[in-house]
């Protein structure tokens, strides 16, 4: 059993300044008035506006309670937690009363007692007594409350009417729902309204017969459930409890850690029996997440301990051969040796790496370490490549830093939020709750996606202005926006001029309000009315704070840099740079794109974003490090493959990537790792690239190992071992190894080390350590001597490169175009329930919501072509084809088809073309123009059992992206 | 692979089309292709540009020019 519960004070925080600089969550602000009150003859002061019970609770003094807790608004039905108070009639429930100054409170009587204990008996008489077999017998309120009323008899008996035999349902894959356990104290309704945001919960029908339905199906998984864990959470008896609690028991342990999905970060409490994980719940002190969490996060870990897993390194000769099983000894050597011969007969640039977003900051920067000294060239890439290497570029140029600007907290302060190409409530689902929270609570919604996202409309949300934009054309919309905006003389002029270079703002100005940047001019080309675009320029450009949040939507297209800076015009256009809910904040697809970027892992960056040529720099390093640092940018992926096909390049170290899965033009990958003479591949799972590896190292799940993680908005987490690595290693390990053995000096004892290196080598990590991060929970850089705690919104009182730059923003139309034989365009994207290409997420119960992508056409489009919804369709682009079930719907416009890309034997990513940003080599993966047919044959579902394909492992990708 | 990079330096060209002059365009194409390729790549382009060029657009080709002057370093 876990020693230590947390806290639970009742009900919310009430009554502080709002506000985020200088706090990191540990040291709130002021608050508004203080209040001073008695609770049992104790005096506490409490800022105003805080429930009795809170204040009781702050003083010491536990109220019983059943439907209270502080994750939730105070609702006040279980009339457990009554008070005297003196001057007050009766007896006022304690969570819905506010504290007034002079209070006296009196928290226990005799005629209190007899009243809970009334209401516990009446509780009792219908709850089954079988608390010594029951899976929250020691972790259940309502048990506690029996004990501290002193409940000693059910006067009424058990032979009246009940709910005892009420059937239990099982349907969801990770926890159940028992009504006999449940007494309706509505927290899981509540959670699931205030909290997710989902409301797929409701109380039917009134006094005795009320019920806990999960929406008209009556059944957890049919109905509008997400299956984000907040019910569970939430429920105070075994009414809702997860499935591993009932076959394991309670846990015995409890390790904070960082969840390795999304680029939220969601901090989570590993609890574990020994070294097996019963359940991970959410962590309510972590400010990426603040106690919530979504389906994968709290309950798709099941792979880390697939059978799957290699757990030994392999090596073979040529990769016809089979893999044979060595000892990390002889694999460590032979990559070595390998790598050294390869350099001495083809030349220093002859080798290189790729990285890995999945993977922590210190590996990362290790392995880059490990190219720019070892190896002594800077081939080094990231698979940040293929996904938000636009944002690096866009907002460096801009603004002067590679990240995004604002804290996710800052959206509580956003009166307006602009979406941009991202899909919150399904790709980052706790922050999409949390933007929820904000748009249910009054803030303007404008969202820009070719799809009608859930955001548009949902309950209690709707969005006051969609803008369908055909894909593709993101820049030519932006700029229409940006357009209207000055033609109405609604930019903030006091801003521009006291922030920005105005130079470059004149000759943006000039530009933009040239006629073909109109929005009549871009309606035709974007498919948006004139019209609509100048409704949402006056609606960004009238309400302040306005927030941006953009995916990759914005990012992956021939475009891509162009579109993060076209943002960043508007917030400076607009002065939302630097201020609390203000910002251009993009949400990074994995958990670790931001720190993958941070340290170092692209080709012509050192850590902390500094250019290969700057000397000064360069040599902190060399002195660090003493070898000498090449002044040229190296490689990017897509470059290392071009010279492998002919010749230039032939060794790579892949670190926790799959090129072949996750990088466009398949057979250009192949070809080029085909003509390698070495391959290692490091991951945890055998994939489609390593069918072409001459090498693989087996790599440690996130559960396995030390080190952190940064997430979208720039907070460092740390990530902690909560089970041994199953191959004996941890990954940073494995690579100091391979340095050693080429002949670098290594020594590091522990991922912390490799941290205090970042540290002293990057002035924005300089303030960051393993003790600092243990004791605060978290940092954002930059954390340095002048921030000491972290930055939680950047560019406050000036930009990090001095004066905001106004980019000259040009729509250039992608290559990708529709014609007779491709008249459709697909744009691609994620659903809740799956990561990536699936490689985690369909190892675990998460398929039984999902089983295969799906195409989704409008009727116009799926009547044209005989198309029903349902139907097994061909999808064709100029590169290849696919199969996939379609659904008729209109959330997509006529003309744009939309499909998403988890299911690798659906091939979706196979359709997409080679065409990349400009600036960035980020893959045009949103943009194909294709044919969509019906095709006349009967769906098999028994080729896929639980999403995998039947071919085994070696058919087994890994994602990325 | 070389015409892998011509794509890649008419794109880049494309980019800075909406640049005033094309002095400025030139300089910027120059400026991004010495921050972000490989000397190699830039030699190919370079060698492609003196050898035949015909696919490149005119900003890429009077930027390659600036590239072949002595380096400076923005």
């Amino acid at each position: 059993m876990l020693m230590e519960k947390s806290k639970d004070l009742g009900t919310p925080r009430r009554g502080w300044e709002r506000g985020l600089e200088g706090r990191n969550g540990r040291h709130p602000e002021k608050p508004v008035r203080e209040v001073t009150v008695s609770i049992d003859g104790k005096e506490v002061s409490v800022p105003e506006g805080t429930s009795v019970m809170r204040a009781a609770a702050l003083a010491g003094v536990g109220v019983p309670k059943l439907c209270a807790t502080d994750t939730l608004e105070p609702f006040g039905s279980c009339r457990l937690c009554l008070v005297e108070i003196e001057g007050k009639r009766g007896f006022p429930a304690s969570c819905t009363t506010i504290v007034e100054p002079g209070m006296k409170v009196k928290t226990f009587s005799e005629r209190l007692a007899g009243l809970r204990r009334g209401v516990m008996e009446l509780y009792i008489s219908d709850h089954p007594l079988d608390c010594l077999t029951c899976p929250a017998d020691g972790d259940c309120e309502l048990q506690d409350m029996a004990g501290d009323v002193g409940l000693r008899e059910v006067r009424y008996g058990y032979a009246g009417k009940n709910h005892l035999e009420a059937e239990k349902d099982t349907s969801n894959p990770y926890f159940t729902f028992d009504p006999a356990k449940c007494i309706v104290c509505s927290r899981c309704v509540r959670a699931c309204d205030e909290i997710q945001g989902t409301f797929a919960l409701t109380v039917e029908g009134r006094g005795f017969d009320s019920l806990i339905q999960p929406g008209p199906t009556g059944e957890f998984l049919s109905s509008e459930c997400v299956s984000c864990g907040a019910c569970v959470l939430a429920c105070p008896t075994s009414a809702l409890m997860e499935k591993a609690v009932i076959d394991l028991g309670l846990p015995s342990e409890s390790t904070d850690t960082t969840c390795a999905y999304c680029g939220v970060g969601c901090s989570f409490h590993a609890e574990t029996k020994g070294t097996t994980v019963v359940r991970m719940t959410p962590n309510k002190e972590s400010l990426s997440n603040h106690g919530h969490s979504c389906v994968k996060g709290r309950f798709a870990w099941s792979y880390a301990s697939s059978r799957d897993r290699v757990t030994k390194p392999m090596v073979r000769r040529s990769i016809e051969e089979p893999w044979q099983e060595v000892s990390w000894q002889e694999a460590i050597q032979h990559v070595a040796s390998e790598f050294l011969r390869i350099r001495d007969q083809y030349g220093r640039y002859s080798i290189g790496a790729v990285s890995s977003s999945r993977c922590t900051n210190e590996e990362d920067y290790i392995v880059q370490k490990l190219v720019r000294a070892v190896f002594r060239n800077n081939n080094i890439d990231t698979c940040a490549r293929v996904c938000h290497s636009p944002t690096g570029y866009g907002l460096k140029k801009a603004f002067g830093e590679s990240a995004g600007t604002n804290p996710f907290d800052s959206v509580d302060q956003a009166n307006l939020i602009f979406v941009v190409g991202a899909n919150p409530t399904d790709g980052h689902p706790v922050f999409g709750s949390r933007m929820k929270q904000r748009l249910r609570a009054g803030a303007k919604l404008i969202v820009a996606d070719p799809r009608r996202i859930d955001l548009v409309r949902t309950p209690h949300i709707e969005a006051q202005i969609h803008l369908p934009l055909r894909p593709g054309t993101n820049v030519a919309l932006l700029n229409a926006i940006a357009h209207a905006i000055l033609e109405e003389k609604l930019e903030d002029r006091a801003y521009i001029e006291s922030r920005c270079d105005l130079a470059a703002f004149e000759q943006w100005c000039e530009f933009i309000r040239r006629p073909e940047n109109s929005p009549e001019a871009m309606a035709p080309v974007t498919g948006v009315p004139a019209e609509t675009i100048r409704r949402a320029a006056r609606l960004y450009a009238t309400i302040k704070p306005a927030a941006i949040y953009y995916g990759l939507g914005v990012t992956e297209h021939s475009q891509g840099s162009t579109g993060v800076m076209c943002l960043a015009n508007l917030a400076m256009l607009t002065g939302n740079v630097g201020i609390e809910g203000g910002g251009v904040n993009p949400l990074r697809g994995q958990n670790n794109v931001q720190g993958a970027c941070d340290v170092g892992s692209f080709p012509h960056e050192l850590s902390g974003y500094r250019h290969v040529s700057d000397e000064k720099t360069r040599r902190n390093f060399e002195q660090a490090w003493n070898v000498e640092i090449d002044p040229e940018p190296g490689f990017r992926i897509t470059n290392m493959l071009s010279a492998a096909t002919i010749g230039e390049f032939k060794g790579l170290y892949m670190h926790g990537e799959d090129l072949v899965q996750s990088d466009p033009d398949a057979s250009h990958v192949i070809e080029g790792l085909r003509n390698m003479e070495l391959v290692v591949l490091h991951d945890i799972f055998l994939n489609e690239s390593s069918r072409y590896a001459h090498v693989f190292l087996p790599g440690c799940s996130f559960l396995e190992k030390d080190g952190t993680f940064t997430n979208a908005e720039r907070r460092i987490q740390l990530v902690r071992q909560v089970m041994p690595p199953l191959c004996g290693k941890q990954e940073w390990e494995v690579i100091q190894e391979i340095a050693q053995a080429m002949g670098y000096p290594m020594h590091y004892h522990h991922a912390s080390e490799i941290m205090d290196e970042i540290a002293r080598l990057t002035p924005t990590f300089s303030g960051v350590s393993f003790e600092k991060l243990a004791r605060l929970g978290s940092v954002q850089w930059p954390c340095n001597e002048r921030a000491p705690e972290g930055t939680p919104v950047m560019h406050r009182e000036q930009f990090v490169r001095g004066k905001g730059f106004f980019a000259l923003t040009g729509y250039v139309p992608t290559k990708e175009k529709v014609s007779e034989r491709f008249p459709l365009l697909l744009t691609t994207g994620r659903i809740l329930f799956h990561y990536n290409v699936g490689t985690q997420t369909r190892r675990t119960p998460n398929s039984t919501w999902s089983k295969e992508d799906l195409l989704e056409i409008h009727p116009s489009d799926a009547e044209e072509r005989g198309i029903r919804d349902g139907d097994k369709t061909e999808l064709r682009s100029r590169k290849g084809s696919a199969i996939m079930r379609c659904v008729v719907t209109e959330r997509v416009a006529p003309g744009t088809v939309y499909a998403t890309f988890h299911f690798p034997e659906n091939r979706t990513n196979v359709l997409t073309t080679e065409n990349s940003d400009w600036a960035t080599n980020c893959p045009e993966y949103k943009v194909t123009a294709v044919q969509v047919s019906r095709v006349f044959e009967p769906v098999r579902h028994e080729e896929r059992v639980n999403g995998k394909t039947a071919k085994g492992r070696g058919a087994v990708p890994v994602a990325g992206e | 692979m070389i015409e892998d990079l011509v794509q890649m330096a008419n794109q880049i060209g494309d980019f800075f089309r909406s640049y005033p002059s094309q002095a400025e365009a030139a300089a910027g194409i120059a400026d991004h292709l010495r921050r972000f390729w490989s000397p190699s790549m830039r030699e190919k382009l370079i060698d492609y540009a003196q050898r035949d060029g015909r696919d490149l657009s005119e900003p890429v080709r009077a930027a390659l020019a600036l590239l072949q002057a002595p380096a400076e370093r923005s």
